[in-house]
């Protein structure tokens, strides 16, 4: 790549507004390279503190509710079957069978293939602008991402012809890592364009930035910054397949990534950590540093999500326990 | 109700089980004062916690010849590896009490709980483990072998850490293998008081530690007995110079540790969101009740309006109040008459041009309370630039280049501690190179590791406390010439029954067995002999 021959990136409209309309991979360059370092320890710091803020009382019981709302339920696995799929359906529809009044989680999280059973599973309950549930799907082969943007797109137009509200892409880390940033950000430009659908409507973008792969903070920070130029609504911690998943630092980071452009552009992007996070105390403390860094309005399913499969089963036990007073078991709430 | 309003979480005052008076502590016993007793009251409410005995001079007199016995018969002869078990049985019990002491120090100091319990008592204990384990190394301290100790240390400690100064007084005294008589500062007895009842617990023999309850009098009684060989400070410069000038010519050692002014510079290339959060640790941790707080804050003139901007919207999130709750950020200010101090300097600021912003949050209508505020357009000769202020109040200054913001950090009669924020090493090493202050944090602020000497250049005072440094600072070469000191009559007349220490180096042998360690043998005779014999 040469000034003489500068390669143009794909027109995104964030890009073009924020670095001009000669958008090229050597702005793009520029600009996240200029972007503010990251002090390893100071962020860990903060973090830790962050979770050590005590959330009793009322507070505790709007967090656990809020935190249901706030679940992806997901099943990614090799062995997922219909049946498996229906049954974390049903335990979406109905978290807790003692307690018909539950929160309900804001989307389930699936492979592409599963989505039509999702689908169908949910029936007239699809749709979390409709009070329901939305099909959330993994897409660009995931977790690794390692095939040809040929098929990543055909991956993700597939899983929003059946009818998924929700795209969860990887980015391509091995081309992040070698500073082919262009190629990542038109990657993500031309996923976001497979996600529309006939009537003119996206479905909804999370772009997993898979932080373990990517090891150190400042790429953590670029990545974040070249999701959302490259249009995403939401960023995304981790696949779950990968040691370590969503950290609470890391949170915090892509947070503060988000808080900065909202003050840039006004514009709200989502967080979603995902992995790892499985208790209730775990999940506060999430709740915690989003609303001490960019604002309580973030605790809506439209901006922050957790992706969590056991998580869920945690928090009704505490919720049970709050109603109640005393501690239940794992034999009164249900598998999925 | 939005769930940033966080339900109460406050930590139970019930494991605290205070008794209504407290005594003075000496020989190894509550005894009563004979001064007028003083309330200590919590600065969050002006609630009264318990009434403190007041000693005057006759009282100090008994705690330096406690001191001075304990010094002679026992302490000096028993082996630093003995010396070490106390240290380490005495960390241990903070460590076993720790919950109880950090609600008590928050009770009486107004300090959030989440500082007393997450700080200040984790690194008392750290303090206790570091020293003992130096007790029986003393020939590695740096002075030669077979150093030392220097007798009776008489230490005066501040209200801003109650316990930690008590520790970093303490700790190395005792492990150097000293006797002290310490006093905490009138408005924070309380924890000292609470560790006495440790000292009684981990069974150190009586006298070692003598621990004397009081204002300013009962400090100078002890800066002017002529017994105690050695006076460790912190406080004012003022008091500082007082000290300073009495013990001059005496022969005492002294330590001082004084006020500051710190410098905190952030460089346009510094990790942004780390900086913010350092300078709200540098200036509003323990509500800028902190001599090494980064008051001054210098800020590369192109990031000026960012890190301002940023720095507002992060103090809007700071939570003021109740100092017990465990989700607390800014407690109270710890007395009146420091409030009264806060706002007359916070005025003067004003008068003088700077621009006043305050953070947005309700005050407590008991007790004692000043919100976070930084000033911006200050300039260096504003009184808020120089003075120290000693409350949760930043005044913004900036630079150009590096060469400009080494010189204002520079220029302050103090130099206790400076920061420097850059992603770039080589700055931070160069910068820090030049800045002429005892301790320079890089991209962090406040932190303390037992292991690391703190102290002041200018007028942040002299002496090193922590590390080898730190120890150093109660030991004397084997060489050394013995100082002499000169008893005053009504020191002898009080101790009639004590054994004259000018005349018989030997006595105390009698003593000696109530030591219970083994020490007999190994330096006590030499130490003994050197310390009686009198020069």
């Amino acid at each position: 790549m040469t000034l003489e021959h500068p390669v143009a990136l794909a027109p995104a409209d964030r890009a073009v507004q924020l670095l001009g309309g000669d958008l090229t991979e050597k702005s793009l360059r520029l600009h996240l390279e200029g972007l503010s370092g990251v002090d390893a320890v100071g962020l860990e710091q903060r973090a830790a503190s962050l979770g050590t803020r005590s959330i009793k009382t009322t507070s505790k019981a709007w967090a656990i509710d809020t935190i249901i709302r706030l679940v992806d339920l997901t099943t990614l696995e090799g062995a997922d079957t219909p049946g498996k799929v229906r049954s974390l359906v049903a335990k979406a529809l109905q978290p807790d069978a003692s307690d018909p009044g539950c929160p309900r989680p804001a989307a389930v999280c699936v492979y592409g293939d599963m989505v039509p059973i999702a689908v169908d599973a949910l029936g007239a309950n699809q749709g979390l602008d409709t009070g329901g549930i939305n099909v959330a799907a993994v897409a660009t082969a995931f977790p690794s991402g390692r095939a040809s943007l040929a098929v990543k797109l055909a991956d993700t137009r597939d899983a929003v012809a059946a009818g998924a509200d929700e795209i969860d892409m990887v980015i391509d880390r091995g081309a992040f890592l070698s500073g082919r940033y262009g190629r990542v950000f038109d990657e993500i430009v031309a996923v976001k364009e497979a996600c529309r659908r006939d009537d003119g409507s996206y479905a909804h973008l999370k772009v997993i930035l898979e932080t373990g792969e990517l090891n150190t903070y400042d790429n953590v920070r670029r990545a974040s910054w070249l999701s959302i130029l490259a249009g995403g609504d939401f960023i995304k911690t981790s696949t779950g397949k990968v040691s370590p998943a969503a950290t609470l630092p890391v949170t915090l980071l892509m947070l503060e990534v988000v808080r900065d452009w909202h003050r840039l552009t006004g514009e709200q992007i989502g967080v979603k950590p995902a992995g790892g996070i499985r208790t209730s105390k775990d999940a506060i403390k999430y709740l915690v540093t989003v609303a001490e860094t960019v604002g309580e309005q973030w605790l809506t399913p439209h901006l922050f999500r957790f992706g969590a499969s056991s998580l869920l089963n945690d928090v009704l036990l505490q919720r049970q326990r709050l109603r109640s007073g005393h501690y239940s078991g794992p034999d009164y709430v249900t598998v999925d | 109700m939005g769930f940033l309003e966080y339900a109460p979480a406050p930590e139970s005052r019930s494991i605290l089980q205070l008794r209504d008076r407290y005594g003075l502590f000496i020989d190894g016993q509550f005894v009563d004062g004979s001064g007028d007793p003083f309330t200590t009251i919590s600065p969050a409410d002006e609630q009264p916690i318990a009434e403190i005995a007041r000693a005057d001079s006759a009282d100090v007199d008994k705690a330096v010849a406690a001191a001075r016995r304990a010094y002679d018969q026992v302490w000096s002869r028993m082996r630093g590896s003995d010396r070490g078990k106390y240290l380490f049985r005495i960390a241990r019990l903070v460590q076993e009490r720790a919950r109880e002491l950090a609600v008590a120090e928050s009770l009486d100091n107004g300090k959030p709980i989440k500082e007393s319990r997450d700080v200040d008592v984790p690194l008392v204990a750290a303090w206790f483990f570091y020293y003992a384990g130096w007790a029986d190394k003393l020939d590695h301290a740096g002075l030669g072998a077979d150093p030392k100790a220097l007798g009776v240390a008489g230490q005066i400690i501040p209200w801003n850490f109650p316990l930690l100064m008590l520790a970093w007084k303490i700790a190395p005294a005792l492990a150097a293998g000293n006797t002290v008589v310490l006093k905490p500062a009138e408005t924070t007895p309380l924890t000292a008081l609470l560790f006495a009842e440790i000292v009684q617990q981990a069974d150190l023999p009586p006298g070692v530690v003598n621990i004397v309850t009081g204002a300013g009098d009962t400090g100078a009684a002890i800066v002017d007995h002529p017994d105690v060989d050695k006076i460790a400070f912190t406080g004012s410069t003022d008091v500082g110079r007082a000290i300073a000038r009495s013990t001059a010519g005496t022969g005492k050692k002294i330590t001082l540790e004084l006020g500051g002014k710190a410098a905190n510079i952030v460089f346009d290339d510094a990790p942004i969101d780390q900086a913010i959060e350092g300078i709200v640790n540098g200036i509003f941790f323990n509500q800028g009740h902190v001599c090494c707080a980064g008051s001054r804050l210098l800020v590369q003139e192109n990031i000026h309006d960012e890190v301002i901007d940023r720095l507002k919207s992060r103090l809007s999130t700071l939570r003021l109040g109740d100092p017990l709750d465990k989700n607390t950020d800014i407690g109270a200010i710890n007395s009146s008459e420091q409030l009264e101090r806060i706002r007359q300097i916070s005025a003067i600021g004003e008068e003088e041009g700077a621009e006043r912003w305050t953070a947005p949050c309700e005050l407590p209508s008991q007790g004692f309370w000043f919100a976070p505020t930084i000033f911006t357009n200050v300039s260096t000769s504003n009184r808020i630039a120089r003075d120290e202020i000693f409350g949760p109040v930043l005044s913004v200054l900036t630079f150009r280049t590096p060469d400009e913001a080494i010189k204002k950090a520079n220029n302050t009669p103090y130099g206790l501690s400076a920061g420097v924020w850059s992603e770039k090493g080589s700055r931070i090493l160069a910068v820090a190179d030049q800045l002429r202050a005892g301790v320079v944090w890089a991209n962090t602020f406040n932190r303390f590791d037992p292991a690391s000497p703190f102290g002041g250049y200018k007028e942040s005072g002299f002496g090193r406390e922590g590390g080898r440094h730190g120890l150093g600072a109660y030991l004397a070469p084997a060489s050394a010439p013995v100082r002499n000191r000169v008893l005053a009559p009504t020191d002898a007349g009080d101790d009639a029954g004590r054994p004259s220490l000018e005349t018989q180096p030997a006595a105390g042998a009698t003593g000696a067995s109530e030591s219970g360690a083994s020490s007999g043998g190994s330096k006590p005779k030499s130490s003994r002999s050197k310390k009686g014999e009198a020069k």
